[in-house]
Formats: C-alpha cells, structure tokens, sequence
C-alpha cells in the first residue's frame, strides 16, 4: 500500500509530552495481541472521547515531545487503527517516530502552533506542505531522512524489506 | 578530528567513517523483546518474507513484564512466546528470571556492542560501553531476521560530573537531577557520554541507573567508556575475555558538556506526572504515602537492595504504607538471599514479589488506588503508569524510598533515622 499523497481531514490538538501512555496505557497489555479491543482505548488517558470523535483521515496536532516513553509500537498503530491519516508536532519522541513511520503513518514536523483545535487542514506530502484552511495559513514540515521517507513510500517497514530484500541506503 | 564512543562504536560495526548525522547500517550482537512488545514483533516478523532468525543465539525474548501472568490473555501471549523460541531457536527467559535489562547486562553486554531491544530502557547496557538503544516491534522483527539494522549516528553530550557525593546522595539523584536541568526532551535523537572523577569510581550498579534513565531525556543512548570497572564486573559474570577498553577519542566533538558538582547533589524526587518534573527530597517533606516500590531495571539491584536493608535494618515501615520489593533478577535475589537483605526487608515489613517488572506499568502486583500516592525507585511517573490515571507516583532513590517507608511520608535520607 503507499501512503496517501495528499491528506485533508479535521485537526484535534494536544499539548506537550503526551506519552505512550497517553496514547496507550500500559495496563491495557493484556489486550496487545486484540488489536481492534486495543484500539477503542486510543489517546484515552489524553482524551477519553477521542476514539468516538475522530473520523477517517482527521489529524493529531500536538506540541513538543509526542510519544515520548515506552518502545510500544501499539502507540502509533492505535492511531493509525483510530483513522488518524497522520500526527503533526512540534517535536516527535525518537522511538516512536520510527515505529509510527515503521507502521505506515506520516509524522509531520512544524510549528503547530499556528494550527487550532478543529481547524480543517490540507497536507501535500511530497511537497512538505501543510495549508490550513480555516486560517489559510502555510506551513512547512522538516526534512525527515530518505530511509524513513522509503518506508513510509512503501507503507511501513515490513513490506518495505518484503520489497528490497534489505535497507536501500 | 576524534570520534565521540557512539561514531568508534558505529564506524567499526558498519564498516564507515561514521560521523554524527551519517545514517549507518550495523550489525546487531543482540535483538530482543520482553512479553508485552514480544508478540507483536513475532508477528511483524512472520509478515516478513524471511522464515529463519539471522543468529538465533543473539535473539532473546524475555518474560518479564507480567509474570507470573495475572490474566489470561497475557498467559496466551507467552504461551506464544514460548512457542516462538521452540520453533524460531532463539534463547528464552522464562518467568522469575528477571527483568529483561538486568538479565542483558548480567549475561550479554559487552564494549562496542551493538544491542537493541524491543523495550525503551535498552539504553540500560550503555553503562557497559555498548550502543544499546530501545526500537518498537517492526525494528526489532526485521533486525531479527536481518541480523542488522540502520541507524543515525547521533550528536553527542557530553556529562562531566566531578566531586564526591554526599552520604545517601545516589546515581538516581544524579540522573534525577540531570533530567530535570535538561528535560524529557533534552537529549532527543543524541547520545549523552558520562565521564569525570565521579564516574569513574561509580560501580556498575550505579552507571546501570544512569543509563537505564537517560531515554527520560529522550536519548538514543547513555554511555559509559569502558575501564577497569566494567573488567571487573566482566570477570565476574564469566566474560572477562569481552572485555576491551573504549574510551572516546580527547579531541572528539560534543554537541555541548554539561558539568555536575556531585557534591552539591541533594536527595532528588520526580514529581507526578512528568519525569522532569523535578525537585528535592527536603522540598516535599510532609507528602504523604500509601505505598513505596523498590525494585526495576532502574533501581532493583544487589546495591539498591543493601541500600535498603542497611536503612531498613531493626526498624518497621509505617502502618499506613505498603512496601512492594521486587528484585530485578534471579542472581540479585540469590545475592541478596545469601547476604541477609531479603529478610531484614520481610522483617521490616516488605512484601517480596518476583525477580521481574513487578508494579512498574501497573499490570499486577501494586496498582495503585484512586488518589493514592506511590513512591517509586522506578524510572517513569507518567500518568496511568502504575495502572490508575487518577493515582500519583513520585520517583526516587531506594535510600529515599526506604527512609519514607519508614515514615509514611516523602523524607530526605539524609536525616538521621
Ligand atoms: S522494570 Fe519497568 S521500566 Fe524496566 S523494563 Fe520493566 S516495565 Fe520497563
């Protein structure tokens, strides 16, 4: 599967240092091998409602420091399974901005700042363009390296090996 | 221009002139996973299209985090587990064996090993000079079956900390401390290398504590060079032929160095719900306890627990508060057996629970109650940690947690009791 090239959706804003506990309480483990029982707890120690309210291909908008905490690749996978097309943030935590690109799901580096809670924002991937529509401001996303824009091209790291047989540097 | 440990340690495994920024592909020495990353990583890994694991006695698996399992799901998760192992011939650690970190700095990591685990405080084996560093289940899966991994080599800072610590001031206040000046996110994608008089007459315990915590910062790895501390330690767990020395080149370049008088240390306490949300022991005398938790990857070793025992010795923890020990493995209980520890701490009023993760992530074994404040020698407060959104962990030494249990409130060890 690639990765959608152009992403439009609704944004639901978060602040700083959401944790994957955040996102996915440890004392759910016991439900890491139900994926869709685990999903219906996305973001719940965040935002109880947050599973109800998303829809297909809205947005995470967070500040600094997004998953920071266990190596849990249930975080990203929770969203993903919630809808959300991709997570934009002022700062990503290092082991799970590898396993979110490592599943598939675009993580955005910008100054979120200028996005609002529900605003309606539009992102062209390739270009590393983000336009929100409510406030019509532009914004730019930081380079991400090329293994990780790889991976993600080939929607996630498994099908990527699957397709070179190993890492293409 | 010299090379920082991480670019020496990097460059020799990949064959490159790793530079900070360059990304590299190495060699794993070991991959592993513990029982709640575990089954998803065996399943990532039969997405893959290879069938067998790279080296299968450099991959483990752990069962760490809820043993013995309190709930059937999690029993069929390492019943799963266990067939894995059988059938993939990688090594397996059953229940009871200890935590997954403990286990690897007891019987795998070396200097200028390159390790990495299913688990974020992998970072734990940088006290023994290896690049270790934590990845999520598809990393490890494909590191399993490739024998092999990429990496960024990361921009180094440099921790120099100098002085002689006060009495009952420890490795965690320092870690503490450090954290706190810097932030859950000062380190992102760096490395942190401690050097200085202090660290060099630290033992291993005390580096595995600094290590295990440095991805609180958000750092890839901590690292210690490699001296005759780390031999020592080597030659007692029957790996003396491991050992080799690594220190980072004298003209290396660090992102910046950070410099720490650990005498002007104080008894530190991470305060809910961050880990940087630090402050000292003395500022939050008074909070009041319901119960105390010493063990982890962190703080659940032969020295923590003699640290405890020796304050805890002839004396009764408060009525009002539980004292949960979890030692961090096997060898650490049998030691601590032998040496007295374990039943000064019953005495006292401890209840012990298996060589494992215990109470840590709140799957078993002291879940917290609504309100219900825990003192903790673990490395995370993060709200929902300890199984109870609505609870509030504080995070410190066990000279701190053992002095409080006496109490029944937040005390600084160093007052006399
Ligand atoms: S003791 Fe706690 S921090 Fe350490 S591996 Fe277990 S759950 Fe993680």
């Amino acid at each position: 599967m690639m990765s959608q090239q152009i992403l439009k959706g609704k944004t639901f804003k978060f602040g700083d240092d959401i944790s994957t506990d955040h996102i996915i309480p440890g004392k759910y483990a016991q439900l890491r091998s139900d994926l869709p029982e685990l999903a219906k707890h996305a973001m719940e120690d965040a935002d109880p409602d947050f599973v109800q309210k998303v829809r297909p291909g809205d947005f995470i908008v967070a500040g600094k420091n997004f998953g920071l905490g266990s190596s849990r690749e249930h975080a990203p996978l929770v969203i993903k399974m919630s809808g959300v097309s991709a997570i934009l943030a002022k700062s990503v935590a290092r082991i799970f901005f590898r396993n979110a690109i490592n599943q598939g799901l675009p993580v955005i580096i910008c100054d979120t700042d200028k996005i609002n809670n529900g605003d309606e924002i539009e992102i062209d991937l390739p270009r590393g363009m983000i336009i929100d529509l409510t406030s019509s401001a532009n914004l730019t996303c930081s380079k991400i390296p090329q293994v990780m824009l790889d991976i993600l091209a080939k929607g996630g790291l498994i099908t990527y090996i699957n397709t070179y047989g190993d890492f293409k540097l | 221009m010299g090379k920082t440990l991480s670019e020496q340690i990097l460059g020799e495994k990949s064959g490159t002139n790793a530079r900070a920024g360059d990304i590299v592909i190495a060699p794993v020495d070991l991959a592993f996973v513990q029982d709640t990353t575990g089954p998803l990583t065996v399943r990532q890994f039969k997405e893959g299209k290879r069938s067998s694991l790279a080296n299968p006695q450099r991959s483990a698996i752990f069962l760490d985090h809820a043993v013995p399992s309190p709930n059937r799901n999690l029993s069929n998760d390492h019943r799963f587990l266990r067939s894995f192992a059988k059938e993939s011939g990688c090594l397996l650690f059953e229940g009871g064996s200890g935590v997954c970190h403990q286990l690897v700095a007891e019987l795998f990591a070396n200097p200028g090993d390159v390790i990495v685990g299913a688990d974020s405080h992998t970072v734990t084996a940088g006290a023994l000079g290896a690049f270790a560093t934590g990845m999520g289940s598809s990393d490890i899966a494909i590191a399993l079956a490739l024998g092999k991994t990429w990496f960024r080599v990361p921009e180094t800072i440099k921790i120099t900390v100098r002085g002689k610590f006060q009495k009952r001031v420890l490795a965690k206040d320092l870690i503490l401390y450090l954290i706190g000046k810097i932030g859950a996110d000062g380190a992102t994608y760096k490395a942190l290398e401690f050097d200085g008089d202090t660290v060099v007459k630290m033992t291993i315990s005390q580096r595995l504590t600094i290590a295990n915590m440095t991805v609180e910062a958000g750092a890839k790895i901590g690292i210690f060079p490699s001296d005759n501390t780390t031999r020592e330690f080597l030659k007692s767990q029957g790996r003396g032929a491991k050992y080799k020395a690594l220190y980072p080149d004298k003209d290396a370049s660090y992102e910046q160095t950070i410099a720490i008088n650990a005498a002007e240390l104080e008894p530190m306490v991470a305060m809910p719900h961050t880990v940087d949300n630090v402050t000292t022991a003395s500022k939050l005398a008074g909070t009041k306890i319901d119960q105390v938790f010493i063990g982890t990857c962190t703080n659940g070793r032969l020295e923590d627990l003699a640290i405890a025992a020796t304050i805890l010795k002839g004396k009764k923890c408060n009525p009002d508060i539980r004292l949960i020990v979890a030692p961090a493995s096997r060898q650490v209980l049998t030691d601590a057996i032998k040496a007295g520890y374990i039943q000064t701490l019953i005495d006292a009023g401890a209840t012990l629970v298996p060589p494992g993760c215990a109470a840590c992530l709140g799957l078993h074994q002291g879940v917290l109650a609504d309100n219900e404040v825990c003192l903790s020698t673990a490395n995370r407060n993060f709200r929902g940690r300890m199984g109870n959104p609505d609870a509030f962990i504080y995070l410190a030494s066990p000279a701190t947690a053992a002095v409080s249990a006496i109490t029944g409130e937040i005390t600084d060890p160093r007052k006399a009791i």
